[in-house]
């Protein structure tokens, strides 16, 4: 049979009205079958423009080549010489605006799915046993790198991959950044991020927990007292931002920093079993949506809320969340009220949330920077009768790392200022990810971590032997 | 994993340990704070940093025994290992910036995170004046150790089983009363006689402090859970705080969110992993 060349193969998923019931995954992801079939689908172009679409520069077509053989443990090792972490990249990038975008394919119909073959051969690998490479000859330089997410874990794999003793400090318990806290158990189950994070560990990089630079250590004593010879922050972006309007402080109004957080690294939804508890009740407004309210909202639905409401104050052109989570949001029964700005949460006599008072809203004409500006019609105020708050509307960069090590320059919105190549205004340390960018993706935070890994490298290089 | 070196009873429903965590010790001021869990499926919760040894490396933790997570903790022993053990967090504790008594003002689970700001003054050389005080004999805890750094110790309860009659409000009010200069009063507390204190004080205008005791979960500013509302404004208790102006303090409002997980937390207690089954 001739292979659909406009489409995509579909991947199974959970049934919409069976998943809000649980956590578990969604997307199954393909089977050794339809990875073949879909991989058949590249046209193994000689440019491969898909690659310039990937910010770790992923040898694409060599990867999907090798799945065509069926050769998958070369097709690993592939993937892994750029990327240490595809089955979370697998998962969670957004293809359709990166690599996928630049595939010849996607001129007229479906691009190859790039991101469905990278998970099926990260899976592959995870299911058949994971290799580790051979490791170069220890350099005997230290290196600190502080926080633990994307961006910490790729700079720490990749200079424990030139020979570098790694070390990583992570403020919380556990190890993953956004992955663990933030996204949720249903798109990137916790279990793949142990096991990524597990081979980070087995190139030979410690791990140390608990430990908030800044409040713990310092930068200063980093160098000072632990002798490290460089230092990496990714502390990401991870300050919650709320609205400003009445009745933000009211019982059942969370930030979805909280709310996530609670749910995915303390294990709320498991409640009684684990004894971190989360109140969500049946109807709940999500303000935002981004990402992180698709992911609120949906996790609102998974824990028993019957009705949940997106407030958005732009048109649904403007919603910054990926395509898929939109649908997904969609199919599962979210419910989207675009043009709708929230101004006032009004409260019960116990406090306890009640309504949240929006106004509708209209687009203007576009304005220079091309956005368009929305504004309140008048009178058009009306409330919708909730019993939760999430507010979903951003994060910033938490200051305290800035504000305890001299010398190390922020910009004006508290991001860290680095080079092209992550370097600081100090000397010996480099930053990257969403505490130099403001909050972005998985992705970007990992391309930062292995430019900068490279710069370090030949930083560390320079330095003379001791 | 966090070793638990010295455990002491204080009484029914207190308990101190002495928890193995050098890193910490070292950094700790008196004013902030630590969270930890005790196990894999623990919640996260915050207590104040009573006491660190900097050469033994450990930090002293004191605490009432009010649901699931202090309740199990109580049932440690020395030399037994909790999960996560995070600090120093929080902003140290401020010096007063007027000549004047010091006064301390503790009730009940507020004895414990008063201690260490109490001593902290001592070992900067200032007179304290302390009042301590529960609802009975039973809550009272660490006598000896206030009388040791403060100037006065003024001890009472509710019931009147041990010490003076009365409320801790009682003692305040001769101090207020006697015309002496007052610098700041600190007070630390269940949350409803921090209320009563900062309106006792507040005619008088002199400065009060207050430690407050929100519901925490990362406590390093990321999730907002410990928010509250000082002079109008929104702020992190885990990062801004945990001590404010009391005169500033929007008790209501703190007040209704520590009730936010009352059903749960009652719930929780017959679910708990270490056997104790809630029960005392
Ligand atoms: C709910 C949600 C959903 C998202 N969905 C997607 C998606 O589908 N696709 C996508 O590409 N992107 C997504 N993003 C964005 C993406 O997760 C982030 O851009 C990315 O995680 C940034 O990586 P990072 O390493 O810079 O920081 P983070 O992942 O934030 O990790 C920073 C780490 O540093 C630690 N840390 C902070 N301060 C200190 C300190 N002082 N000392 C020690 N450790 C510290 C933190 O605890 C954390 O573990 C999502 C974000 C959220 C919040
Ligand atoms: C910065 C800070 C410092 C603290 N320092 C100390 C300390 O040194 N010693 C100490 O004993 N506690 C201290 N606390 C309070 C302590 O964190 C809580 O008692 C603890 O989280 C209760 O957890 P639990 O699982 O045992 O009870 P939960 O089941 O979570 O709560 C049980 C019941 O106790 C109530 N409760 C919770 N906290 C308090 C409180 N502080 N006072 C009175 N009732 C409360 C709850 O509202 C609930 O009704 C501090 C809190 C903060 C924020
Ligand atoms: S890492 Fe992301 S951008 Fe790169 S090939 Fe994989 S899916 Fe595409
Ligand atoms: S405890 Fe999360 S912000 Fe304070």
């Amino acid at each position: 049979m001739e292979p659909n060349v406009t489409k995509k193969h579909p991947m199974e998923e959970q049934k919409a009205a069976e998943r809000v019931k649980n956590f578990s995954e969604v997307p199954y992801g393909y089977n050794i079958d339809t990875a073949i079939a879909e991989a058949e689908r590249c046209l193994e172009c000689k440019k491969a423009p898909c690659r310039q679409g990937c910010p770790v520069e992923v040898d694409i077509p060599a990867f999907i080549g090798l799945i065509k053989e069926k050769k998958f443990g070369e097709g690993v090792f592939a993937l892994k010489s750029k990327n240490n972490l595809p089955a979370i990249c697998g998962r969670v990038c957004p293809q359709e605006s990166q690599c996928e975008s630049f595939c010849v394919r996607a001129k007229k119909g479906d691009s190859v799915a790039i991101g469905r073959l990278e998970r099926f051969l990260a899976d592959w690998e995870l299911e058949h046993g994971v290799d580790v490479p051979a490791l170069p000859v220890p350099t005997g330089k230290k290196v600190a790198v502080v926080g633990a997410g994307p961006a910490g874990l790729t700079c720490a794999g990749d200079l424990a991959r030139m020979g570098h003793d790694v070390t990583i400090f992570e403020a919380f318990h556990m190890p993953g950044g956004v992955l663990v806290y933030g996204i949720p158990e249903f798109r990137l189950p916790k279990e793949i991020v142990r096991k990524e994070v597990d081979y980070i560990q087995r190139l030979g990089v410690k791990l140390r927990t608990n430990i908030v630079i800044g409040k713990t250590i310092t930068i200063d004593e980093l160098f000072s007292e632990e002798g490290f010879h460089a230092v990496f922050i990714g502390t990401g972006a991870g300050l919650p931002t709320f609205l400003g309007i009445p009745g933000e402080n009211l019982l059942g109004v969370y930030s979805a920093n909280e709310f996530l957080t609670r749910t995915n690294l303390m294990k709320a939804y498991l409640f009684p079993e684990y004894d971190t508890p989360i109140k969500v009740g049946k109807n709940v407004a999500v303000v935002g949506a981004g990402n992180v309210a698709m992911d609120s909202a949906r996790t609102a639905l998974r824990l028993g809320a019957e009705n949940v409401y997106i407030v958005y104050r732009r048109s649904d052109k403007e919603m910054p969340a990926r395509l898929e989570e939109i649908h997904h949001a969609e199919e599962e029964g979210v419910q989207f009220n675009l043009l709708t700005n929230p101004i006032k949460i009004s409260g019960d006599e116990n406090g306890w949330v009640k309504g949240i008072e929006c106004v509708k809203m209209r687009l203007c004409e576009p304005d220079e920077s091309g956005r368009c500006r929305p504004e309140p019609i008048e009178k058009s105020n009306f409330v919708f009768a909730v019993d939760t708050v999430v507010v979903a509307v951003g994060q910033t960069p938490n200051p305290l790392v800035p504000q305890t090590t001299a010398g190390l320059k922020t910009g004006r919105r508290g991001t860290i200022e680095a080079d092209e190549s992550g370097k600081t205004s100090r000397a010996g340390v480099w930053a990257g990810g969403d505490i130099v960018t403001g909050a972005a993706t998985v992705i970007n935070a990992m391309g930062a971590g292995k430019t900068a890994a490279k710069a370090m490298d030949e930083y560390l290089r320079s330095l003379p032997t001791a | 994993m966090y070793k638990l070196v010295t455990k002491r009873v204080l009484s029914d429903v207190s308990t101190l340990f002495e928890v193995e965590a050098p890193l910490v010790a070292r950094k700790a001021k008196p004013g902030q704070f630590i969270i930890l869990r005790i196990d894999e499926k623990g919640e996260r919760i915050p207590l104040t940093i009573a006491d660190s040894d900097p050469e033994r490396g450990t930090v002293t933790i004191i605490f009432q025994e009010v649901g699931l997570t202090t309740k199990c903790l109580a049932k440690k022993e020395a030399g037994e290992y909790i999960a996560d053990f995070v600090g120093p967090l929080g902003k140290p504790m401020e010096f007063p910036e007027h000549p004047g008594r010091i006064i301390a003002v503790g009730g009940g689970v507020g004895i414990a995170p008063i201690y260490p700001k109490v001593k902290g003054f001592y070992q900067a050389g200032m007179d304290v004046f302390s009042i301590i005080g529960a609802r009975t004999k039973d809550f009272l805890i660490l006598e000896d150790e206030m009388r040791l750094v403060s100037k006065e110790l003024h001890v009472c309860t509710d019931d009147g089983s041990y010490g003076r009659h009365g409320f801790v409000s009682d003692v305040l009010q001769n101090f207020l009363a006697d015309g002496e200069q007052i610098a700041e009063i600190i007070a630390v507390g269940p949350l409803p006689m921090m209320r009563a204190i900062v309106n006792q004080t507040r005619p008088y205008g002199v400065k009060t402090v207050v430690s407050l005791n929100p519901i925490m979960v990362d406590g390093t500013g990321m999730c907002g859970a410990c928010r509250v509302t000082v002079a109008g404004k929104t702020k992190f208790t885990c990062v801004d705080g945990p001590v404010f102006d009391g005169h500033q303090v929007d008790f209501d409002e703190l007040v209704a969110r520590s009730r936010m997980y009352q059903t749960e937390e009652k719930q929780a207690l017959g679910h708990c992993r270490c056997g104790c089954g809630g029960e005392k």
